[in-house]
């Protein structure tokens, strides 16, 4: 028993809960906008898909590393033009969309790969960001090495949730994004324009989610694989909930579920075989639905969610 | 730019979106096939020809097609009184893990009374499974998309357990499988030494079944007036929860009949690969077939076509099968494009 409390203590521990909060915390950041702009991007999981493989695919074709991050951010940018064009001038059913764009990028994803890699039987690697320590910083006992010796991506997550926060609370653009999440009808009022507005936000967070995608295969991994994503778009999506809509409390939802996932791992290997694997496996999707169910009565929505808006209608 | 609703529907505008449709998922194909290097003339005549060229592509096709229906029948139903069920595949599987603890000798009993038996208990399987998201939306306010989406990987990973579990084949080699089921539990083939079976009958009844549930009884009309506006159902003094809880037992238990026929019609026993995301499949078909349950049958069959179509042309031109999720995925997209633009007209002011 003691066992398992001291892996709470050790540094590698904690390494490996921010590494695994990462991706989380870019996609969860990037359904944060689209969701508070009222629209709802089931296409997360399929936009990480295709951030995955374009932004590995861009380093193996001999492309720096940031501009693997820039691709995948690109392609995630354009899937999500094509979501919002489809649900907000044209107001086609936000869930069935999402479901269509995953659907679409992760088949496109796969056709693609076939194409362009035909004759590879195991998937080739990269040259993967590498873990960059923090002068001072990562020196603090435990935290110092979790938090400041990571790879420069896991730092953009970090800078991702300060940049978004800011944005949406402290600059015009972001009550803007914020209001048409609301009350559309009074930014329309202001002569602003509700529809470029929505589409604005859903591709500034398709593009992160497809970075999120991007940091598995170039930072976490170092090759792409089918499935690898595995449902973590998903869980973005309970977590925006977690997290009431807020960036900060959705980094700290997203630090808690990553140490819970990295924790179980560890239990598994202290358990040793007694208890099935795939019961821990299960754990971070057990655990977001029990989440959604704690939050769900306090819940505030923003209020035009999934409501598609037609000027001059009430 | 503004949608103004069609005061009348317009004949010419239901026809030419849907046909606009069919032709820019072609033309979006087309483009992927020629950068894959080959003609999309050749590879849409070998897609075709795959799907419906031959007797055995027919027969194929129809195989292929009758778990689509099921799980586009259990989206179809859902969808309508608005209860987002993603679950299919979840449900799916439930359904087969039940008919594999039933089927494989655990009762003994003849055909007649067995099969029965197990697709009823497959189907409470599946219902069951869908309770639990819509009651947590109908109590607690939880949102179903994300819980039916997260159960069917809690699902999965249940599935592998008991296949490397109890379920496991004790002569299977070492693989995550099932033993098989009797035959007294196995569905009988409608040809003679070809694929198709039973269950595909059971859809059709399914579909027909599932049309008059929805249009001639009260829970049909009341599921519908849900789906159209769940405030003004309410106000009208239909009981809305139970509508909701009502609608996911029945689509919940469609979605498992999938689980059945594939295990008992066709596979004969239960692995991790029983389906190919036929549940997700499901979404495509029922928002093809409009939530109609008849349309069902025809986009099912439509979608299992061009599965086993790029298949065969997979094998035979250099193509990668992935082309028919890519054709399924937009015809998705450019068909609710269609539905949308048939109801409404564009002003661009």
């Amino acid at each position: 028993m003691n066992e398992a409390i001291e892996i709470l203590f050790t540094a590698s521990f904690w390494v490996a809960a921010i590494r695994i909060a990462s991706p989380l915390i870019f996609a969860t950041m990037g359904e944060l906008i689209c969701e508070r702009a009222g629209v709802l991007n089931l296409g997360i999981e399929g936009i990480m898909v295709a951030g995955a493989f374009t932004g590995w695919f861009t380093v193996y074709m001999g492309g720096d590393l940031w501009t693997g991050v820039f691709v995948a951010a690109m392609a995630g940018a354009m899937f999500g033009l094509l979501h919002g064009f489809l649900t907000v001038p044209l107001g086609l059913s936000q869930h069935v969309t999402g479901i269509g764009i995953t659907l679409l990028a992760t088949s496109l994803t796969y056709f693609t790969y076939r194409i362009l890699l035909p004759e590879v039987t195991s998937p080739p690697k990269i040259e993967a960001f590498q873990p960059l320590a923090i002068p001072v910083l990562s020196d603090i006992p435990v935290l110092g090495p979790a938090l400041f010796n990571q790879t420069p991506l896991t730092y953009l997550a970090y800078l991702t949730v300060a940049v978004v926060a800011f944005t949406l609370y402290r600059t015009p653009v972001g009550v803007a994004v914020r209001a048409v999440g609301e009350n559309p009808s009074a930014v329309e009022a202001q002569g602003i324009s509700v529809s470029a507005i929505r589409i604005g936000a859903v591709m500034a967070g398709s593009a992160l989610m497809a970075i999120g995608g991007a940091f598995l295969t170039m930072s976490a991994f170092n090759s792409f694989f089918f499935e690898m994503i595995n449902g973590r778009g998903w869980i973005a999506i309970a977590l925006v909930v977690f997290g009431s809509w807020r960036p900060g409390k959705a980094l700290i939802g997203a630090i808690l579920f990553a140490a819970f996932d990295a924790y179980q791992v560890r239990l598994q290997q202290i358990t040793g075989g007694v208890i099935p694997y795939q019961i821990f496996l299960m754990m971070p999707f057990v655990l977001s639905i029990v989440a959604l169910v704690v939050v769900a009565r306090r819940a505030t929505y923003p209020k035009a969610l999934m409501i598609p808006y037609q000027k001059g209608e009430r | 730019m503004r949608l103004e609703p069609r005061a009348a529907s317009s004949a010419t505008a239901t026809v030419v979106w849907p046909v606009a449709a069919i032709a820019a998922t072609i033309l979006i194909s087309s483009v992927l096939v020629m950068i894959a290097g080959a003609s999309p003339f050749t590879v849409f005549y070998l897609v075709f020809k795959g799907a419906a060229g031959s007797q055995f592509a027919l027969v194929e096709t129809l195989t292929r097609a009758t778990p689509l229906i099921f799980t586009g029948l259990a989206v179809a139903v859902a969808f309508r009184a608005r209860l987002w069920n993603i679950g299919a595949e979840a449900q799916l599987y439930l359904g087969a893990v039940m008919t594999v603890v039933l089927g494989t000798g655990a009762v003994a009993l003849p055909s007649a009374g067995l099969i029965p038996l197990v697709m009823v208990a497959a189907m409470l399987t599946g219902a069951l499974a869908l309770l639990g998201p819509a009651i947590l939306k109908t109590r607690f306010g939880v949102d179903e998309v994300v819980t039916t989406l997260l159960l069917n990987f809690i699902v999965l990973l249940f599935v592998s357990m008991l296949l490397e579990g109890v379920l496991k084949d004790p002569m299977g080699l070492g693989w995550p499988q099932s033993r098989r089921v009797v035959s007294e539990a196995q569905l009988p083939r409608l040809i003679q030494g070809k694929r198709l079976h039973f269950g595909f009958v059971l859809a059709i009844v399914s579909a027909i079944v599932v049309w008059v549930i929805m249009k001639k009884t009260v829970l049909g009309y009341e599921m519908r007036a849900v789906g159209h506006n769940a405030e003004a159902a309410r106000f009208a003094g239909i009981p809305v929860n139970r509508v909701i809880v009502k609608t996911a037992l029945l689509s919940g238990g469609l979605a498992a009949l999938a689980g059945f026929s594939e295990v008992a019609g066709l596979k004969g026993n239960l692995t991790l690969d029983l389906s190919p995301g036929y549940g997700y499949t499901g979404i495509v078909v029922a928002m093809l077939a409009l939530l109609n349950p008849l349309g069902v049958i025809a986009a099912a069959i439509f979608v299992a076509g061009i599965f086993v179509g790029a298949d065969a042309m997979s094998r035979s031109a250099n193509v990668p099968s992935y082309i028919a999720d890519v054709m399924v995925a937009t015809s998705l997209l450019t068909m609710v494009t269609a539905i949308m633009l048939m109801r409404y007209r564009v002003r661009w002011r």
